[in-house]
């Protein structure tokens, strides 16, 4: 571990608490350093700049913080016990709320959560909560390997054998929450890594791949078994894990289908789904071809068309693979739904924003290969039923950019493959799997999911939050089945 | 991992491969295929099941050594393992006694038709079958393909076997003679696709093509297969693979299969046509 580089203030004011210290800054990567490399951009805080960032804390006793956290951690805990260098103590404390620390607070959008209603952030700057959650999560991994520092009861007797399908932040909570109550738990896979999005999706320079591997290492030696390469529907099917003796399936599938613009041109050579750029290169990592076997062809001029966290893991991937990066945005910069924190990164590394823009075309050359988009520009109009201000075209303002590469960043949706082969699986508005609210059970009994599946593309904390409730609402529905039937067979006896 | 039991050439760089794959083999409906993954650093390729065995738990694939990844399982043998094997993928064709089906492969395609013409006798159709190939050293499956249809024609490029020429030509003659046919199911490289399609459009007949459009994942999450039917973008892994052939724009699936030429990577769903089948025979 190394420290301070360059201290870039991501939140840019300057702000006082407790004692007059002001919000420690994240040490990163220079940008002109990391944008030659995959390393991570954040590097941690030091065990002084921690303690010191947690001393700001003002421990409010009605703990506003908490109710902007979706899994409900004990901020003020956990952020004492950093303050007084009880590390380990720190990262009990958030484990009892959330089994995946390191990650949450790599990729959590905190200035909309917790931090949000951190008192201090009134008159000043929110206390780093999202940063002190990872060095805690950090420091347990880098000095107690995890699970040493653990104890994991492992119940002699199971209670059940439950199946979790995918193997994403909502699978893994449910799965680590039932390995927990008792059940012997089997995780599906699709793809050859697990980790949902955090495998494919989010790249190394902002959640390196040995955290994840550590996580379901963990998940392994604690007695759960992960099964890559079957993908439930096809190669097995939901009546099938029912056959072979599971008593609940868990569907974590998340929101994989891409969604696409609709516009001419898009089947152009060039035009890649977000999802199959950044698949290419986190997945497959097509960065080191020829030395692996997946190739990946961007050009010089890349543009990217979206403005969430997947826009920009896409564009700060391509700046990497030395491309130059321009995001096309319909809405205003107020009205990014990325974090913060990956929208100044990626302005530091040199990516350039189109805001109030909108692709209506996307031209090619003779081969085929994309040469350029049209792009129009919005205005702002009246506001949406979501409460967003709406945008329209202004007619007219028509113009092309040059462009050797577009990559599409507009959103995900369910893939159809599990509500196809599933009889008797009901489905919502763009093919969300409907589940009832207090239960997380689907249209079939002894059917539950949770995460993007069930939402739509969210968050990771918010699939996390629903997988762990899922999990204790599988544990409630097959603590009565189990009764109901040994009540029936005593009556029937 | 994946054990490959058994391994044998049975055509010029043709090679059948025998493979351990349970779960696989258990739910494997014609149509379908795998997505394999060789090794740590391997690209994932698809490849259709050519056959499976739910009892033995195995399943066969035929694979012609085009590019990179096709050749390093060339070097491979029975005892070595396969890393990653997803499948059975994309969704079984419909297969329905509808009278007579004409069954037109061009080169390894002829891998990929046989278990549907095999289902199409089984449910009771005459089936008829078109094999079209660079010459005879790339023929393979005929006595297969002999054992449940009517007929099986053969044309070559050169002329080293059967009719001199393209596959398109055998059809002509048999929509010439006056047959009857209800529906043509044609799989091989793309020109020669579109030229069955264009000629049974003319003259009215029901045709499905298999399509092979680059794929990565295989299960609908990157797009990447993604190809024009009608007025829709189809994702060929999950919608697919076999689309109304007279509803799908080969024109710009040609194109996105040439991806990779650009990129300096040897890509061959084009180059398939060079490897021979009958696919230059355009018009
Ligand atoms: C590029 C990108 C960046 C993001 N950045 C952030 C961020 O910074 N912060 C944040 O909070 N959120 C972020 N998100 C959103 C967040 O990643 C998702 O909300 C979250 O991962 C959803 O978790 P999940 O468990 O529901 O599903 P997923 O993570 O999507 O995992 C689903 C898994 O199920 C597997 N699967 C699907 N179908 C089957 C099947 N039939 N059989 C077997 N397996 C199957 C898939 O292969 C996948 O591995 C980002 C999303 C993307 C795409
Ligand atoms: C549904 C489906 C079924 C198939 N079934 C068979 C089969 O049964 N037997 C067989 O021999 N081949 C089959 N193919 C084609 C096979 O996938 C390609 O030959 C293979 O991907 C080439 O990889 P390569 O690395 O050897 O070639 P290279 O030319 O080195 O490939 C470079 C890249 O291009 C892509 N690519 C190249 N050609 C194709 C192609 N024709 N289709 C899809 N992607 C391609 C691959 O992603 C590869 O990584 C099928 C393709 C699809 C989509
Ligand atoms: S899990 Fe996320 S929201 Fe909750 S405290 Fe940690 S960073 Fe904040
Ligand atoms: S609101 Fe802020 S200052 Fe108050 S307890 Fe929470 S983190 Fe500490
Ligand atoms: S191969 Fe990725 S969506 Fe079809």
């Amino acid at each position: 571990m190394w420290w301070p580089v360059s201290q870039v203030d991501i939140l840019g004011k300057q702000s006082t608490g407790k004692k007059g210290l002001e919000r420690a800054s994240m040490p990163t990567q220079p940008p002109e350093e990391r944008i030659k490399n995959f390393g991570e951009v954040s590097l941690g805080y030091s065990p002084e700049i921690a303690r010191r960032e947690a001393a700001r804390c003002l421990q409010c006793r009605h703990r506003p913080c908490v109710k902007g956290c979706p899994v409900g951690i004990d901020i003020p805990g956990f952020v004492r016990l950093i303050a007084e260098g009880d590390f380990a103590g720190a990262a009990a404390v958030i484990r009892q709320d959330n089994t995946l620390p390191a990650i949450c607070g790599r990729v959590c959008p905190q200035e909309v959560q917790c931090e949000s209603l951190c008192v201090l952030g009134r008159k000043g700057q929110p206390v780093a909560i999202g940063n002190l959650e990872r060095f805690a999560a950090d420091w347990e991994r880098e000095t107690r390997g995890g699970a040493a520092g653990r104890t994991v009861k492992v119940n002699g007797k199971k209670k059940g054998k439950v199946a979790v399908v995918g193997s994403g932040p909502a699978s893994l909570t449910a799965a680590a929450e039932l390995n927990r109550l008792g059940y012997q738990v089997t995780i599906f896979e699709a793809l050859h890594t697990p980790g949902g999005v955090l495998a494919y999706g989010i790249p190394e320079f902002r959640l390196p791949k040995d955290i994840l591997a550590h996580e379901f290492q963990q998940l392994e030696r604690q007695g759960v078994e992960l099964r890559t390469n079957v993908l439930i529907g096809s190669t097995l099917t939901v009546d099938d894990l029912f056959a072979q003796g599971f008593q609940a399936v868990f569907l974590g599938t998340g929101a994989g289908l891409p969604n696409l613009l609709g516009i001419p041109g898009e089947d152009l050579n060039g035009v890649y789904t977000a999802n199959e750029f950044l698949t290419r290169v986190n997945l497959m990592r097509a960065y080191l071809y020829p030395q692996v076997d997946t190739p990946l062809y961007l050009g010089k001029r890349v543009v990217v068309i979206g403005g969430g966290n997947t826009a920009m893991d896409a564009a700060r991937t391509a700046v990497r693979l030395g491309s130059k990066v321009m995001v096309v945005y319909r809405r205003s910069r107020e009205n990014l739904p990325a974090r913060r924190e990956e929208v100044l990164h990626a302005e530091e590394e040199g990516v350039e924003f189109r805001f109030l823009t909108s692709p209506t075309a996307i031209r090619g050359d003779e081969q085929g290969w994309v040469e350029a988009i049209q792009c129009v520009n919005m205005e702002l109009g009246e506001p949406t039923e979501n409460g967003r201000q709406g945008v329209k075209p202004i007619a007219g303002s028509e113009h092309w950019l040059p462009a050797d590469s577009v990559i599409v960043a507009i959103g995900q949706g369910p893939t159809p493959i599990i509500s196809r082969t599933t009889p008797g699986l009901e489905t919502g508005l763009h093919g969300v799997l409907k589940v009832a609210p207090e239960t997380f059970m689907t249209s079939r009994e002894g059917v539950f999911a949770a995460g993007d599946i069930i939402t739509g593309g969210a968050t990771v904390i918010k699939a996390m939050g629903g997988g762990k409730k899922a999990a204790q609402a599988i544990d409630r529905y097959l603590r009565n089945k189990n009764s109901r039937l040994i009540n029936q067979s005593m009556s029937e006896g | 991992m994946f054990r490959i039991l058994g391994k044998e050439a049975i055509a010029h760089n043709v090679w059948k491969y025998v493979i351990a794959a349970p779960d696989v083999a258990k739910n494997t409906q014609p149509g379908q295929f795998v997505v394999l993954r060789l090794h740590e650093r391997g690209e994932r390729i698809p490849i259709s099941i050519s056959d499976w065995d739910g009892d033995a738990g195995t399943i066969t694939l035929i694979v012609q050594a085009v590019g990179h990844t096709t050749q390093q399982l060339a070097e491979m043998n029975a005892g070595d393992h396969i890393l990653d094997l997803l499948g059975p993928l994309g969704k079984p064709a419909v297969i329905e006694p509808v009278g007579t089906v004409v069954c037109i492969a061009g080169g390894v395609g002829t891998a990929i038709i046989y278990p549907e013409a095999r289902r199409h006798q089984e449910v009771g159709n005459r089936v008829l079958t078109l094999i079209g190939a660079r010459s005879r050293e790339h023929l393979f499956y005929q006595e297969e393909l002999a054992a449940i249809s009517e007929r099986v024609l053969v044309a070559t490029d050169d002329g080293s076997y059967g009719h001199k020429g393209f596959v398109t030509d055998l059809l002509r003659q048999l929509i010439a003679d006056g047959i009857h046919l209800d529906q043509v199911i044609a799989v091989g490289p793309i020109p020669m696709m579109e030229a069955v399609s264009e000629l049974t459009k003319r003259h009215d007949i029901k045709t499905i093509v298999s399509l092979n459009p680059i794929m990565v994942d295989g299960t609908g999450m990157c797009g990447a297969c993604r190809v024009r039917v009608g007025d829709e973008i189809k994702f060929c892994c999950i919608d697919g693979p076999e689309f109304d052939a007279h509803q799908v724009d080969f024109s710009s699936l040609l194109r996105r299969s040439q991806l990779y030429e650009r990129s300096g990577a040897s890509c061959n769903s084009t180059g398939n046509v060079e490897e021979g089948c009958g696919g230059q025979c355009h018009r």
